[in-house]
């Protein structure tokens, strides 16, 4: 049977690695490079890089970093953040990472996972979308880390990103992103029912109980931030794996 | 030295990084006169099965990689797709595969709707393998050993003495397979950690 995955994810911001709270207070976590080091001694199922910088900017991502980091890692990478092209996509699997996020391009370009599929398989794409809840409780999905609304219905999305060509999703929760308070299992509960591909959870993991309950909704993996580069909630930098 | 095989697409760069830091020696060719005279062959490949077929075609490397494998019997490893490429056929695809092991690659989607089982598909993720076969290759990697999957179409073997190893996924499927020179992994042991670094030592070791 295969096994669950548990994902860090990192926050790229300018070569550092960071953390976020509902996408926003961005504080310096430290050295990408070293920090990926360290992941790769604890033997980590996977990882996932985003930058944050580049979502909504038209500067490339930074190739020779994410050449560097991928020449310390020996487990599966993702990475995400500005992409907007194939052209970008098989650049960067072909420096050592497996898997491209696309999220707010995918609003305005939804070919792009189409053709990131035709090209490199399913396998390769991660359709991301990152879910703000409202005030009265209704799920709406955002683009550009989170600072601009889609006003599309998360569950229709995933399906249509599915349709696309999507091999997997993931799905963030902004309200609870960095506050170790769980995961939204409501949402990804109904982006399970909605798709047939592999489900990343993610936003809110601050033990491993959240992530119990997170499999538990039969997701295959749990995306964790806070949890892995901090001791404690409130507490200083300390880059684990307690798994 | 081994020479990996260049499709054009597919995740080179792993594949290197990881030969480099277990000590091998390793280039990247598609030339088939370079090929032709390699003395261990990695096929690696993302992307659909057709599509690759088609690249080793347009590249004049399939005459050469049956060549090497058949003839002067140098150690051959699929990677993925690689090996998917070694079988005859795919259900992914309707491209003569290389045929240089009797297998078949076919849909996990199918196969799973036929035997009435769910799972998700791509088959993503850390999955065990059991070894069926101790060989150079599997040395050392006998107990407790898994790997990283993704793919969604696998491979079944013809005969029994080309299982090398099997998983589960809904049901058993060969993980990787073997005919004398020739084996095929259908897992990333460049991304592996401990467990591929010690079959891409193996391989280098052969």
């Amino acid at each position: 049977m295969v096994r669950k995955r548990i994902i860090p994810c990192l926050l790229l911001q300018n070569k550092s690695l960071v953390k976020t709270i509902r996408f926003k207070k961005p504080n310096y976590i430290g050295d990408a490079i070293n920090t990926v080091r360290i992941f790769n001694e604890l033997e980590v199922d996977e990882l996932i890089l985003l930058d944050i910088t580049l979502t909504s900017s038209v500067s490339e991502p930074d190739y020779q970093l994410l050449k560097d980091i991928a020449s310390e890692c020996f487990m599966p990478l993702a990475y995400g953040g500005g992409i907007s092209s194939v052209k970008q996509a098989k650049k960067i699997i072909e420096i050592g990472y497996e898997k491209i996020i696309v999220n707010s391009t995918a609003y305005r370009d939804r070919h792009l996972i189409t053709q990131i599929a035709e090209e490199l398989g399913n396998q390769c794409v991660i359709g991301a979308i990152d879910v703000k809840k409202n005030i009265f409780g209704k799920y709406l999905t955002c683009s550009n880390s989170g600072k601009q609304k889609e006003h599309k219905n998360p569950f229709e999305w995933a399906k249509e990103l599915e349709s696309l060509g999507a091999g997997e999703i993931m799905v963030t929760s902004i309200n609870q992103e960095g506050t170790w308070k769980g995961f939204d299992l409501n949402l990804i509960k109904k982006i399970v029912e909605s798709v047939n591909v592999p489900i990343i959870g993610h936003g809110g993991a601050g033990s491993l109980d959240h992530i119990n309950k997170l499999f538990n909704l039969g997701t295959n993996a749990a995306a964790v931030g806070s949890m892995v580069v901090y001791q404690k909630k409130g507490m200083g930098v300390l880059i684990n794996f307690p798994i | 030295m081994i020479t990996i095989i260049d499709l054009g697409i597919g995740n080179i760069g792993s594949v290197i990084n990881m030969i480099k830091y277990v000590g091998g020696d390793c280039k990247v060719s598609s030339s088939p006169m370079e090929i032709k005279s390699a003395s261990k062959l990695i096929l690696p490949g993302v992307g659909s099965f057709d599509k690759a077929m088609n690249q080793l075609r347009n590249k004049q490397l399939v005459d050469v990689i049956v060549e090497k494998a058949t003839i002067d019997k140098v150690p051959l490893l699929g990677i993925c797709l690689g090996m998917q490429l070694l079988t005859s056929s795919s259900e992914e695809g309707n491209e003569i595969g290389l045929d240089l092991i009797p297998a078949e690659t076919l849909s996990f989607k199918k196969a799973l709707k036929k035997n009435l089982v769910k799972e998700r598909i791509p088959h993503m993720g850390w999955n065990d393998v059991q070894v069926k076969q101790v060989n150079k290759l599997t040395k050392d990697l006998i107990e407790f050993s898994r790997f990283y999957f993704v793919h969604s179409y696998y491979v079944k073997c013809l005969h029994q003495e080309n299982s090398l190893m099997t998983s589960h996924h809904g049901f058993e499927f060969n993980s990787a397979i073997v005919k004398d020179n020739v084996y095929g992994v259908q897992f990333h042991p460049e991304k592996s950690h401990k467990y591929g670094k010690k079959l891409i030592s193996n391989f280098i070791a052969l």
